[in-house]
């Protein structure tokens, strides 16, 4: 009896995550998907009405702002993001005796909050005081940067924060990358007398394949996830010029009063985190399997 | 006497998967078991099995007269040395022999008098004080063989403790290990994927194959008397020569005909055997067929053969004739003077043959 | 990665040099990219709110002045209390600590369950875990906010670091899953042959060994509890926010005259712990970060 309990331990230990999980993620999944389909104002109504709520979405100009926006800003974002890391990395490897020195700087907006992310950049853009103000003192008496009030150009401004923040993490991934290259396969390519690009372009970054995908799954995920920084940066404005889907869904949910709205748009956010996120995970997991 | 080791009917499974299929095997105190054979063989999973940290699908295991089937491994009484030497690596070597008594609520005295005298016994007094990193590969081992020592069981497991030394200092702590087993007259389980640490080491072999027993044995009667082809090729080095021969009756004995490339075949004559197959595969080492003149006795027969390559070893040197459409390997004296493409006069100890079956690998004589 | 520097000719020296010039020159250039809101920041909360209007962004105060910083610690407002980011900041840290704690426990317990102790469906179970990493949280908002309800716990702080801890399961058990899977299954049979049980091995001799994953864990999960926002206004009501969401409160309210120099010094504020850490700590922090999006 005792070592029939003592072969439990392990299952009973892991017990409590697996309930959590199952409730608090899937069972929460479940109950969100179910709300998409009913009719829910304020209230959770369990009667299951279709796919109304979906059609209202689709429907709403609001959401196609933030499903634009989100395109527009995780394209941007992620591009940008990957590209200038990328080139960090690279400048860095190339034996700096300040590299220590240097990736923190890089790295360090990765420890802030997207709040204080988004307050420091809007002061910066600020069009009255900010870098408007500072370059029309310089002389450029028609210097315009209101990016953040010009509905039309502030997502750029989120972009902008968002790279500010999330580039020195792609150059921590892609630097780390570098380095974990075989190095006898360089000492090869230097014996061969291929010249120090090619052996970037030919050797390094094309064994490097793993982290761009890493590098890209956790851009996109910050990208879809991103909320903080829209709130503290623009509250989503001008007008709804800045929503995402992840600003669209928290208006519905606690301001709206409309949980069916919330739940359907959710919904959508999960498909489109899942439709990056499986197929990665999968493989990885599968990969592990073997 | 009672076997102190007694496993009978023991039966593996993973899922469908059969690892360990119908394994029976006693040993008496004072023995030392090696269980050999090619990885993947489940030989390290009966030694768990042994231990109790696999739990076994069928038949049982008794240690030291008791059915240890569903007893954990700490109630088992026995101490295990592992690959990796599992060291417990924040610990340093003198908690680590300790561990185990603390855990079983030794009182600290006898726990520093048996440290105490493991350490002087492996001479390992200067390192108690050391973790596991700061020590060598040897050191290493020698704190893990500590481990098992302060014990004192019933039965001491080792799960290939030498893979990971160096070759020089593998031989040492082979002589070390077989040392240690005189001395203390203790009950050994040892497994290794080394034949030569095995036929060094054990008085009793089990060799291994997809989980099937194939031999059981003594060193000798394993060396001398393979059971089947497999045990044949595996225990030996350089490998039991096996060459397909046609048999035909010869009065009382066996006419035995190698068949050779561009010259008439080589006819044997062995009058010890009074029934064989037409076509059976002829084993015999490399030991066992030397130069002409080189050996003598009644079964001693002597052929030339060409040669096709020498391979000076040293103590001796090796060479390679085709026969029978294998190459076969004989060991000369180092003073020879053969050459590749000469001509040389073998003489084949037919005292020493073994003849096997082809289709089912099977010893025929 | 190794010495790219070639033996030169003389002539394809200077040309050497000149790429040496062009990269330092590019790695300041970024350099002062990434420094310059820090340093913006910093400069505005030492100004007084006359300077900032008729001084330029990026000049330096004239006249230091740590008025904004006392008014944005324990007077300014958001919304209608005007308390400063004090309480919330308290808020935050009797927060983040319980929740750090637990959520690291059971995560170590977790990753040493499913990497040294496997049983069927462990790496399932594993899985499951590691999909729910993965979710935007959005989806959990509107059923937590009820179970909350339930529980007694909305609007509380132990509701909030309920929601932390459950949220940062997966991904404690995450990095110390992939850090005892590169302990050898031979120390876990070698302590049972010794006579340890599921949680002695675990306390003996797993917990001492794990010092590293421990603190980055704790620097993970504390990065992420204290710099969540979406949790902290979902779950939490006056009195109970933590300072993200009071900073967030301070420089979007929108009564009285704007004061850049509070804004600033709260932004700072609420940044400090976790640049504090960052500073400290760094590598772990990148190895978790790492560890985080780098499975395996």
């Amino acid at each position: 009896m005792i070592e029939w309990f003592e072969r439990q331990i392990p299952k009973i230990v892991l017990a409590p995550s697996f309930m959590a999980v199952l409730v608090f993620v899937y069972g929460f999944i479940a109950w969100t998907a179910w709300i998409s389909f009913t009719r829910s104002k304020l209230l959770p109504n369990y009667e299951i009405k279709g796919v109304i709520q979906y059609e209202r979405l689709f429907a709403a100009p609001r959401w196609d702002t933030a499903m634009s926006n989100l395109f527009v800003f995780g394209t941007l974002f992620i591009v940008i993001s990957m590209l200038l890391g990328l080139l960090l990395a690279i400048l860095l490897d190339q034996k700096i005796r300040t590299e220590g020195a240097l990736r923190t700087i890089y790295l360090y907006p990765m420890a802030l909050s997207m709040i204080v992310t988004g307050t420091a950049w809007k002061w910066i853009m600020n069009p009255g005081l900010g870098i408007e103000n500072m370059v029309r003192g310089w002389g450029f008496e028609s210097f315009s940067f209101d990016w953040v009030i010009d509905p039309d150009m502030a997502i750029y401004a989120v972009v902008i924060a968002g790279v500010w923040q999330a580039s020195g993490f792609v150059m921590a991934l892609f630097l780390a990358g570098l380095r974990s290259v075989d190095e006898e396969i360089i000492k090869a390519a230097q014996i061969d007398g291929i010249p120090h690009w090619r052996i970037y372009s030919a050797i390094i970054i094309p064994s490097m394949a793993p982290i761009f995908l890493s590098a890209f799954i956790v851009l996109a995920h910050l990208a879809i996830k991103s909320f903080d920084l829209v709130i503290a940066l623009t509250g989503g404005g001008p007008g709804y010029a800045t929503d995402l889907p992840a600003t669209y869904m928290y208006a519905m949910a606690f301001s709206r009063g409309d949980i069916g709205q919330a739940a359907s748009s959710a919904m959508v956010m999960m498909g489109v985190v899942f439709a990056i996120v499986v197929p990665y995970l999968y493989s990885e997991l599968r990969a592990k399997h073997d | 006497m009672a076997p102190i080791l007694d496993i009978q009917n023991l039966v593996k499974n993973y899922g469908a998967v059969e690892i360990l299929k119908n394994i029976n095997v006693a040993i008496e105190p004072g023995d030392f078991l090696v269980l050999v054979g090619p990885s993947g063989c489940g030989k390290s999973t009966l030694l768990n099995c042994i231990a109790g940290l696999e739990p076994i699908s069928g038949g049982t295991i008794a240690i030291g007269g008791r059915d240890m089937t569903h007893v954990s491994p700490k109630d088992r009484d026995i101490a295990m040395v592992f690959q990796s030497y599992a060291l417990y690596p924040t610990m340093s070597v003198a908690k680590n022999i300790t561990f185990g008594m603390k855990v079983r609520g030794v009182d600290a005295e006898t726990q520093a008098q048996k440290l105490a005298e493991v350490a002087k016994q492996l001479q390992i007094e200067a390192l108690l004080d050391r973790r596991p990193g700061q020590l060598s590969g040897g050191q290493r081992q020698r704190v893990a063989m500590g481990r098992a020592l302060v014990r004192d069981p019933k039965l001491f497991l080792f799960d290939e403790p030498l893979s990971n030394l160096d070759a020089k200092l593998r031989v040492e702590m082979r002589s070390e290990i077989k040392k240690l087993h005189q001395n203390l007259g203790a009950t050994m389980v040892y497994v290794t994927h080394d034949q030569i640490e095995a036929m060094t080491l054990a008085t009793k072999i089990v060799v291994l194959k997809g989980g099937v027993v194939q031999q059981i044995g003594t060193p000798a009667e394993i060396y001398n008397r393979p059971a089947n082809l497999f045990v044949a090729d595996f225990m030996g080095s350089p490998a039991m020569n096996l060459i397909p021969v046609k048999a035909r009756k010869n009065g009382a004995g066996m006419k035995i005909e190698i068949a050779r490339q561009g010259a008439e075949p080589l006819v044997l004559h062995d009058t010890r055997v009074a029934e064989l197959p037409e076509d059976v595969i002829l084993g015999l080492r490399p030991e066992d067929i030397a130069e002409a003149g080189y050996r003598a006795g009644e079964n001693v027969q002597t052929a030339d053969c060409l040669i096709d390559m020498v391979e000076p070893a040293g103590a001796d040197t090796y060479v390679v004739s085709h026969l029978g459409g294998k190459q076969v390997t004989a060991r000369l004296h180092a003073e020879t003077v053969a050459a590749p493409g000469q001509m040389l006069g073998l003489a084949f100890d037919l005292g020493k043959v073994s003849y096997f079956a082809p289709q089912t690998g099977e010893r025929l004589n | 990665m190794t010495d790219l520097g070639f033996p030169q000719s003389q002539g394809r020296n200077w040309g050497h040099v000149a790429l040496r010039c062009l990269l330092f020159l590019l790695l300041g250039l970024f350099a002062l990219f990434y420094l310059m809101p820090l340093f913006v920041m910093v400069t505005t909360s030492l100004k007084s709110l006359e300077e900032i209007r008729t001084g330029s962004l990026v000049a330096f105060p004239r006249d230091v002045t740590f008025e904004a910083w006392r008014t944005a610690w324990s007077g300014a407002c958001t919304g209608i209390q005007c308390e400063g980011l004090r309480p919330y900041f308290w808020n935050s840290v009797i927060l983040a600590i319980p929740a750090v704690l637990i959520s690291t426990l059971i995560g170590a317990l977790n990753g040493y369950v499913i990497s040294q102790w496997k049983f069927r469906g462990a790496n399932l179970i594993f899985s499951l875990m590691l999909f729910g990493c993965f979710i935007p949280f959005q989806v959990v908002l509107l059923p937590m906010a009820r179970m909350l309800g339930l529980m007694g716990l909305a609007g509380t702080i132990p509701g909030l670091i309920f929601v932390h801890v459950i949220y940062g399961i997966g991904f404690t058990t995450l990095f110390f899953r992939n850090y005892y899977v590169t302990i050898p299954a031979e120390l876990v049979k070698a302590a049972k042959v010794d006579g340890a049980g599921f949680f002695r091995i675990f306390w003996s001799i797993f917990l001492p060994l794990s010092l590293p994953i421990i603190v980055v864990t704790v620097i993970w999960q504390f990065t992420q509890i204290w710099n969540d926002f979406l949790f902290g206004v979902s779950f939490s009501q006056a009195g109970t926010q933590p300072v993200t969401v009071a900073l967030n409160n301070i420089v979007n309210s929108t009564t009285g005259v704007k004061e850049y120099n509070v804004d600033m010094a709260a932004a700072i504020i609420a940044a400090l712990p976790t640049l504090f850490v960052y500073v400290v700590a760094g590598n772990y922090f990148i190895r978790g970060l790492t560890a985080g999006s780098v499975k395996g």
